[in-house]
């Protein structure tokens, strides 16, 4: 089973409602959200379809729709919802403490 | 500078496509005019409201005028009521096909959907194909071999435009891709941007249009009158003029082959009318750097971009004749294009990557 850890992405203060910031760890990319009923989720920074970036997206309650293409996801699933995306996104696992988000990478 | 130039192999299938992989320039990072993410946040949200303010006024001059073409049936009255009828068929569903397939118009999904659809059919379109060919566009803007939707390639095939008023080329290409599709099939060209997972759906709604097809030939058969198809089928053809006037504007005599739309791509300003007809996609450019700003938000869009931006053309006119203008130009030298000066506010233009040092088809 491959090893697992649990990352330091931001600070909670550091994403509004309704919004999703980008989280580069080493080589990888991230996107962080947090949804209209302020609830945290985290998944591969990339869209599945071409390689632009969901944090320049827009958050709709607890869908992102990519910014070049709207395509759209469901945040807390990864589920691929819109075409053009038809591969479902990956996702990671969310604690909060002490204020920070952390994901489970 | 005049520079000669060989003629490029516009095909999706041809060698341009590689050409342009080698360069960078295919599914590249575009430039971006700066908008802080606060400001860009309430430019992107949906509403509901003006979508179906518009569709109900749509719908609702449909009607009249589709009376009054009843009314005035076998007069010489019938000639402006169709045309002011197929008019407003087809130049709003061209922009709400385009509008929807994207996704912004309305908030609620099923809505954009519905519309998408309906608005589809009108301008007979395949529904799902043409949603990834113009997936293609967005991703690869009039880069030569890539681009399923440049109109007219350099030089410029005149009789493509012509017969584009009344839908002459791309109408029966469309009607043969229908009974393609309904016999399970692609063509070449769509084979390059339709995924497999699509294409069921795809042969689907093909046979589902060859069926409301065939039944309105069926009712004209049966009215002994053509009447019908006046109302569905023919306003695609007939009141096409718009639609093509607008296509012209979006692109001709722009750069090709570049990573910024303020090079490839013209915004003008319209009248409400003819912006209605549109939904503001005369903002061309702040569209297509921005595509998920719904239609109703790219006046406040184009307000916060146009310091970084060529100065718009006044108006539809102008721009057809700078278009026209440009396109006999490169009918004797392929390689001429339209460089706009941009305001001192400005970022300057992003040629993308190796892409400036080609003589062949850099000038002006």
């Amino acid at each position: 089973m491959a090893q697992t850890e649990w990352i330091e992405a931001c600070e909670v203060d550091d994403i509004e409602e309704e919004d999703v910031i980008r989280f580069d760890h080493g080589d990888r990319t991230f996107a962080i959200y947090r949804t209209d009923k302020g609830d945290f989720y985290a998944s591969d920074g990339y869209c599945t379809h071409e390689r632009f970036h969901l944090s320049n997206g827009l958050v709709m309650g607890s869908t992102i729709e990519c910014p070049k293409h709207n395509g759209r996801f469901d945040i807390p699933t990864g589920a691929a919802k819109r075409a053009p995306v038809c591969v479902d996104l990956k996702t990671y696992p969310v604690k909060l403490e002490n204020g920070k988000v952390y994901i489970q990478i | 500078m005049a520079a000669t130039a060989g003629k490029r192999d516009y095909s999706l299938t041809g060698p341009e496509g590689k050409r342009a992989e080698e360069k960078g320039l295919v599914a590249a990072d575009w430039y971006q005019t700066p908008i802080p993410r606060p400001q860009m946040k309430e430019l992107m949200k949906r509403k509901n409201g003006p979508a179906i303010r518009d569709t109900i006024i749509w719908f609702g001059g449909l009607i009249i005028l589709g009376y009054l073409g009843y009314l005035s049936w076998g007069t010489w009255w019938a000639v402006p009521a169709f045309l002011a009828y197929g008019i407003l068929y087809a130049t709003p569903a061209d922009s709400r096909w385009h509008e929807c397939g994207h996704g912004t118009a309305f908030k609620t999904p099923w809505m954009n959907e519905v519309i998408y659809q309906i608005a589809s059919f009108m301008m007979l379109r395949s529904a799902t194909p043409w949603r990834w060919s113009h997936t293609r566009h967005h991703t690869d803007t009039f880069i030569v071999g890539r681009d399923p939707e440049i109109l007219t390639e350099r030089p410029p095939v005149w009789k493509v435009l012509i017969m584009e008023v009344v839908h002459l080329y791309g109408g029966p290409k469309e009607i043969k891709r229908f009974f393609l599709h309904a016999f399970g099939k692609v063509d070449n060209t769509e084979n390059e941007y339709i995924p497999q997972s699509e294409r069921r759906k795809t042969y689907w709604e093909a046979r589902i249009y060859l069926l409301i097809l065939a039944a309105l030939v069926a009712t004209c058969v049966l009215t002994g009158s053509f009447l019908p198809a006046m109302y569905l089928f023919l306003p695609s053809f007939y009141g096409s003029i718009i639609v093509i006037l607008y296509a012209m504007t979006q692109h001709l005599g722009l750069y090709e082959d570049v990573l910024d739309h303020r090079l490839n791509t013209r915004t003008m300003y319209l009248n409400p009318v003819l912006r209605f007809l549109y939904w503001n996609m005369n903002y061309h450019i702040e569209h297509h750097m921005y595509p998920m700003v719904p239609y109703h938000q790219l006046p406040k869009l184009h307000e916060a971009m146009k310091h970084d931006c060529p100065k718009p053309m006044p108006g539809l006119f102008s721009a057809l004749k700078e278009v026209y203008v440009a396109l006999r130009k490169q009918r004797h030298d392929p390689a001429y294009v339209i460089v706009k000066p941009l305001p001192a506010t400005a970022n300057p233009y992003y040629w993308g990557v190796s892409n400036v040092p080609d003589p062949k088809w850099h000038t002006s």
